[in-house]
């Protein structure tokens, strides 16, 4: 099915299961411990091996030898495969680094070898008998030294957010310089770690020339592409399947180290193997979200109108590698007719920076907003009503072109009412209760909507069940039950008929998940392909398809009511894929929402609690409030811990990232975390899809370290402009306690 | 320095406790006994393996997650003879004739325990799997507050124990859900307690 | 992981002799630091002795009005004894701080007490670290320092203590009791039983080869108001930055000690005379001589401020 009008009435109108809080219909796996992870498939293949993976202990360099003898004769050890008797393997789609292969090593604990053993005990017994000789180089891992070399570049994060690597409109210097009020700013965000809570993992079984992984993995035809080539062989001869994946964050969009050990490992023992990459490797093993150093200027008239605005960002990466698309969003998100936006990439020896949710505007919406409290401060106007002042509804790089629906402002006003921002109290530093300081903190949120072509096949069996399956992923975001709801609702059945089969690339490649348009492209996938199904149902039954109403298990036709499942005698498949046309070019794209948070910062110790969280969002037909309710509250958990806490702790001597593990490297727990309120604002977007849906994974995300941020300087009157903002950085500047 | 130095640590040159020559160890095989969801389970394991590789590789008990082996996610998270520990952190032979609880023996698809049921009510999860462990956490703290065990929240180390929401966050805290659904397990965990939400 | 033997003795002084007579043995109780060491070969024992069937798990009264704590009393019995609550709050404050509620349920008094540092260079086996590997250099201190020891430290070593429990029993100048091969048994003050790491930072403590510890003895309380402030990144499971551990009394005088500053809990007795002249008086003379890293600066002012926190907390 083409997409290219905006969608008209349609069955997902209906609204009687599309919309509503279902449950999720595979939460009693997930609470009962019996939905199957990629480690723990015993079921698939008898007599798995155990693989361990090894990382190089240095972070440049060659290596010119690796004793492997002792460890060969450890026992129970089946097979060790090394890098060095390895030529250096093809990378796969969107990976930077090397993965494995040959004898150089371009990032800290880059994998250089794997053991396969009878136990797990075993494997990793012998990996520490393996003796690497290595030749270090000097590199390059300070990106606050290198960003004066950084050279100008585009980029693409693959998730919705780019450009060039300058990009103007109007004369930003001119009216710079003659602006009534001027901002400027240097900020700087810190390298994050996905740190999902599933390593890594994946089983592999050869049978002759055709292997099969069990993996996690976010985007199945990513990873079925890149296997192959990776492996060299023909796509036919590889199969993924990743049915449930412990959080990936963008950390599991790519194939990694595992899949590729596992694979190589299973030829070399003659037998299936897995490997997870264990919890000190994966920071420096896989990708991260890049550090920026982002400047920021604005200039404004009196009254608080943008006619200048600038964002640039530096990021740093291994060559190959892409910049951190932190200036986008301020592409889109307020009006000023002369703009400049410029990114900047300094080559760095660190390991791989990649997407990481949000790639772009999480970490450029932590400066841009923070900006934007600055600036509205400097012009003495509510930072609310500075954001509203210079909302827009069309491209400000192409006036033409109008957002598709934009409710920036709703959100901004709904969300202020709710959190009693009235209440403020404007003068920093000055609300006390008991041993906090207290204070408030607003900021936008904006995230593109991308949607992208997806397939599914739908059959329909005699008992009236419909079983919907797709290369599609859960990763945490709730798919299962909103395809599940997608083909109830198309198909006229109670959700408990309606099967579910995910992950399998056997089954028709669908978007995947990221960059947030898994749910909206996934779904309108589904719908294409149920009403494909409703067309050949009322085909057999001799109705015409478009009289035809699907409700209750009937499929209903003037006085004629026939169950579902009649129309399926022998069954009944069919597929189908949504693809969309111009309409996201014509029309830009994009969700929206305002966060309001309240901290407490210790008058003594400088420490930030948040103890009030808000986001209202505007993100299109929400599928299934309580699901994306669950991924907004999901995005302002891991801001909060990108603005109090998350730092790859760089060791700029020895170029690695020395915090690697889940004691090193603080996210938020549950102590960190108040009751988190959501409103979405009730709205459809039929120019974004037939489910008139958008995305919403990411938006949660985007702003929300910008208005703790707010919120901390409300409290203290202090400005912190490097995340995260541990106490370390303004302890000094606190007032007097005593 | 780090080169050199990096070579030799990796070639597993002895620590500063031992000074055992490099040596290729045989496994050393023990007979254990557990109980495991109130069913005897014998086995003869290797020394090295953890309470949790006991259950997940061995008995195929996979509920029970392994994030981190290390003791600093509470994926694994157990009741061993009444009490949640990491099961990552223990060895199994340390566990001769022990009652153990894992996610399994909580409750299962078609009869959940109350915790479980309020999982999926109030979504206190995404991706699942730090859930198994969150949920035997859950059980226990909800246990532990009765049993009067304080916390660092507690105000008055000698008063009467509350289900509060704070004491729940703090007692939870070492259990990590990195898609952050602390709010909806905070939320779960309440009404299991029989407080309002 | 290495291979290990495995056996389970019936007294402690059996324990300590199959220490003794075994090759690289090591004791395990809780086990939540010793796994975690070993699976990164930091700790290669290659025969372990399990103490948690030697009893050892009562808290019993002292004839001289204290307390002594079995060895292998859980830290979550112990933060929740009801004498401990009483009149030793700082001591259940302490352990009530520190790490997770299942951590808790399996770590020991003893096996907390000799818990390693968790120095990123120490824990990273292809890093330099004379803790670990001795003579190999200390990576440190040009390196991720934010976390380490602003005092007390050495050009070979710039650890902490990562605990909080001791710095409580520090204050209340507990003293550890061990046993050894033949028997004999010992009482050490905890003022001496973390030593400094000097040019030998393999060696966290006073404990000879093969001794046990048995309990650690609380002196009769002090009274006064018990506070301990732990000061961190994220709001629980999660290291000191710095801690404070006081016992103030209500005319003002008190004792103080610190965590996450040194190789060792950190008290200067003769810095609490100045406790009535408030925090600064106190931490600047503690504090005298410290030696921090640019990164690690801050823990000075972090320090005189959480002591400035917790006489606040006790005046409140």
């Amino acid at each position: 099915m083409k997409f290219d009008t905006p969608a008209g009435q349609n069955p997902i109108d209906r609204l009687k299961v599309v919309g509503q809080p279902t449950d999720r219909i595979d939460g009693k796996y997930k609470t009962t411990g019996t939905a199957p992870y990629a480690y723990e498939r015993h079921d698939v293949t008898p007599s798995q091996a155990y693989g361990y993976v090894l990382g190089a202990g240095i972070a440049k360099g060659g290596i010119r030898g690796m004793d492997t003898s002792i460890a060969r004769t450890a026992p129970g050890v089946l097979a060790i495969v090394t890098t060095l008797e390895t030529p250096r393997m093809e990378r796969g789609t969107m990976n930077t680094a090397y993965l494995f292969g040959g004898d150089q090593v371009q990032h800290y604990h880059q994998a250089i070898a794997v053991v396969v053993a009878e136990t797990f005990e075993q494997a990793r017994a012998a990996s520490f008998l393996i003796t690497v000789d290595y030749t270090p180089e000097t590199g390059k891992f300070d990106l606050a030294a290198e960003a004066k070399s950084a050279k100008p570049v585009k980029g693409d994060s693959g998730e919705g957010s780019g450009g060039n690597g300058e990009e103007r409109v109007g004369d930003f210097e001119g009216a710079f310089a003659k602006a009534q009020v001027t901002f400027d700013e240097i900020y700087a965000t810190a390298d994050e770690s996905h740190a999902m809570m599933e390593p890594h993992a994946t089983v592999a079984a050869w049978e002759g020339d055709k292997v099969t992984l069990w993996t996690s993995n976010q985007m199945i035809t990513w990873a079925h592409e890149s296997m192959a080539k990776i492996l060299g062989i023909p796509k036919a001869n590889v199969r993924i399947d990743s049915p449930y994946v412990g959080g990936g964050f963008g950390g599991k969009l790519f194939v990694r180290a595992d899949a590729v050990l596992a694979a190589l490992g299973a030829k070399a023992a003659g037998r299936p193997v897995k490997v997870a990459l264990t919890r000190p490797l994966i920071a420096n093993n896989t990708t991260h979200r890049p550090a920026t150093i982002q400047r920021v200027r604005i200039g404004a008239t009196k009254d608080g109108t943008i006619t200048a605005i600038a964002h640039e960002s530096t990021s740093g990466n291994l060559p190959d590698g892409d910049p951190e698309t932190a200036v986008s969003q301020t592409k889109l998100l307020y009006a000023g007719a002369n703009r400049l936006t410029a990114m900047k990439l300094a080559l760095l020896d660190l390991p791989e920076g990649n997407a990481m949710r949000a790639p772009g505007e999480a970490p450029g919406l932590m400066v841009l907003e923070v900006a934007m409290d600055e600036m509205a401060e400097k012009l003495g106007i509510d930072p609310v009503e500075f954001r509203v002042r210079n909302d827009t509804q069309v491209d400000p790089h192409a006036p033409d072109r109008r957002f598709s629906h934009r409710d920036l402002v709703g959100c901004l006003k709904l969300g202020a009412d709710r959190f009693g921002w009235a209440k403020r109290n404007a003068k920093p530093g000055s609300l006390r209760d008991g041993q906090w300081l207290v204070g408030v903190g607003v900021a936008s949120a904006f995230r593109n909507n991308m949607v992208m072509k997806s397939g599914a096949r739908v059959r329909l069996d005699e008992q009236g069940t419909v079983t919907v399956e797709t290369d599609m992923t859960d990763i945490g975001t709730g798919t299962y039950t909103i395809i599940a709801q997608t083909a109830a609702e198309m198909m006229g059945v109670p959700l408990d008929k309606v099967v579910v089969r995910l992950g399998d690339s056997d089954f028709p490649a669908s978007a995947g998940s990221g960059g947030q348009w898994g749910a909206n492209s996934s779904t309108s996938g589904v719908y294409a392909a149920c009403v494909k199904l409703r067309e050949a149902v009322a085909q057999r039954l001799g109705i015409n398809s478009a009289d035809a109403v699907f409700e209750d298990g009937q499929v209903r036709s003037g006085n004629r009511g026939v169950p579902l499942g009649e129309a399926a005698q022998g069954g009944l498949t069919v597929e189908d894929t949504i693809e969309f046309g111009e309409l996201s070019k014509t029309y830009q794209q994009s969700t929206f929402g305002a966060h309001f948070v309240e901290v407490g910062v210790d008058v003594h110790t400088a420490e930030i609690r948040v103890r009030r969280m808000l986001a209202v969002c505007a993100a299109g037909r929400i599928l299934n409030p309580k699901s994306a309710r669950s991924q907004v509250i999901g995005g302002m958990t891991m801001g909060v811990g990108a603005a109090l806490m998350e730092e790859l702790a760089v060791d700029t001597k020895r170029g690695f990232f020395a915090n690697h593990d889940l004691a090193g490297y603080e996210v938020p727990v549950h102590a960190d975390i108040p009751h988190q309120d959501v409103i979405f604002l009730d709205e459809v977007d039929p120019i974004s899809s037939p489910m008139k849906a958008k995305g919403v994974g990411e938006l949660g995300i985007c702003g929300v370290s910008a208005a703790v941020a707010n919120a901390v300087y409300n409290a203290t009157g202090i400005r912190v402009r490097e995340y995260p903002l541990t106490l370390d950085k303004f302890l000094d500047r606190m007032p007097d306690a005593a | 320095m780090v080169g050199a130095s990096a070579t030799a640590a990796l070639a597993a040159v002895p620590s500063a406790a031992g000074a055992a020559p490099v040596s290729i160890d045989k496994p050393v095989l023990t007979k254990v006994s557990l109980t495991v969801n109130g069913q005897r389970r014998d086995l003869e394991l290797d020394t090295r393996t953890s309470l949790l590789d006991a259950a997940r590789e061995h008995l195929h008990l996979t509920g029970s997650k392994k994030g981190c082996d290390h003791g600093q996610c509470g994926a694994c998270t157990m009741i061993v003879e009444g009490r949640r520990i990491n099961s990552c952190l223990t060895l199994a032979v340390m566990h001769q004739g022990a009652e153990i609880t894992t996610i399994e023996g909580i409750g299962q698809p078609e009869n959940l325990h109350p915790m479980q049921a309020a999982f999926i009510k109030h979504d206190g999860y995404q991706c699942g799997y730090c859930t198994p462990g969150q949920i035997c956490s859950g059980v226990a703290v909800l246990a532990e507050i009765k049993a009067g065990i304080p916390s660092h929240v507690t105000a008055d180390l000698n008063a009467t124990l509350q289900v509060t929401e704070a004491e729940i966050r703090e007692r939870m805290s070492g259990n990590i859900c990195r898609c952050g659904a602390y709010s909806n397990i905070v939320e779960a965990m309440t009404e299991v307690a029989g407080r309002p939400v | 992981m290495k291979s290990f033997t495995y056996e389970r003795p019936s007294s402690p002084s059996e324990a300590a002799a199959a220490v003794a007579r075994t090759p690289n043995a090591k004791f395990i109780a809780g086990g939540t630091n010793l796994l975690d060491l070993m699976k990164l070969q930091i700790e290669t024992p290659a025969h372990l002795v399990d103490v948690n069937g030697l009893g050892l798990d009562t808290i019993e009264p002292t004839p001289e009005g204290g307390l002594r704590v079995g060895a292998l009393v859980r830290n979550t019995d112990l933060a929740a004894d009801a004498r401990v609550r009483k009149d030793y709050a700082v001591l259940s404050r302490a352990l009530l701080a520190g790490a997770s509620g299942q951590l808790r349920n399996k770590a020991t008094t003893a096996g907390n007490l000799l818990q390693r540092t968790r120095c990123p260079y120490f824990y990273d086996t292809a890093q330099a670290c004379n803790k670990r590997q001795p003579g190999s250099g200390c990576s440190a201190l040009d390196g991720v320092s934010r976390q380490l020891a602003v005092i007390g430290g050495s050009e070979a070593c710039i650890a902490t203590h990562p605990g909080d429990m001791a710095v409580a029993m520090r204050l209340l100048d507990a003293n550890v009791e061990t046993v050894d091969a033949k028997g004999s048994s010992r009482k050490i003050p905890m003022a001496e039983f973390h030593r400094l790491p000097g040019d030998r930072p393999e060696i966290d403590t006073t404990l000879k080869a093969g001794e046990l510890i048995t309990a650690v003895t609380l002196p009769k309380p002090l009274g006064g108001t018990h506070v301990y402030r732990k000061v961190r990144d994220r709001a629980s499971y999660a290291y000191a930055l710095v801690s404070v551990a006081a016992v103030l009394q209500p005319d003002g005088t008190g004792r103080a000690a610190f965590g996450g500053v040194s190789h060792k809990p950190w008290r200067v007795e003769a810095a609490e005379g100045d406790l009535p002249r408030g925090a600064k008086a106190v931490t600047d003379k503690a504090f005298a001589g410290a030696k921090p890293t640019h990164q690690n600066a801050y823990k000075l002012k972090l320090a005189e401020r959480t002591l400035m926190a917790a006489i606040h907390e006790a005046r409140a």
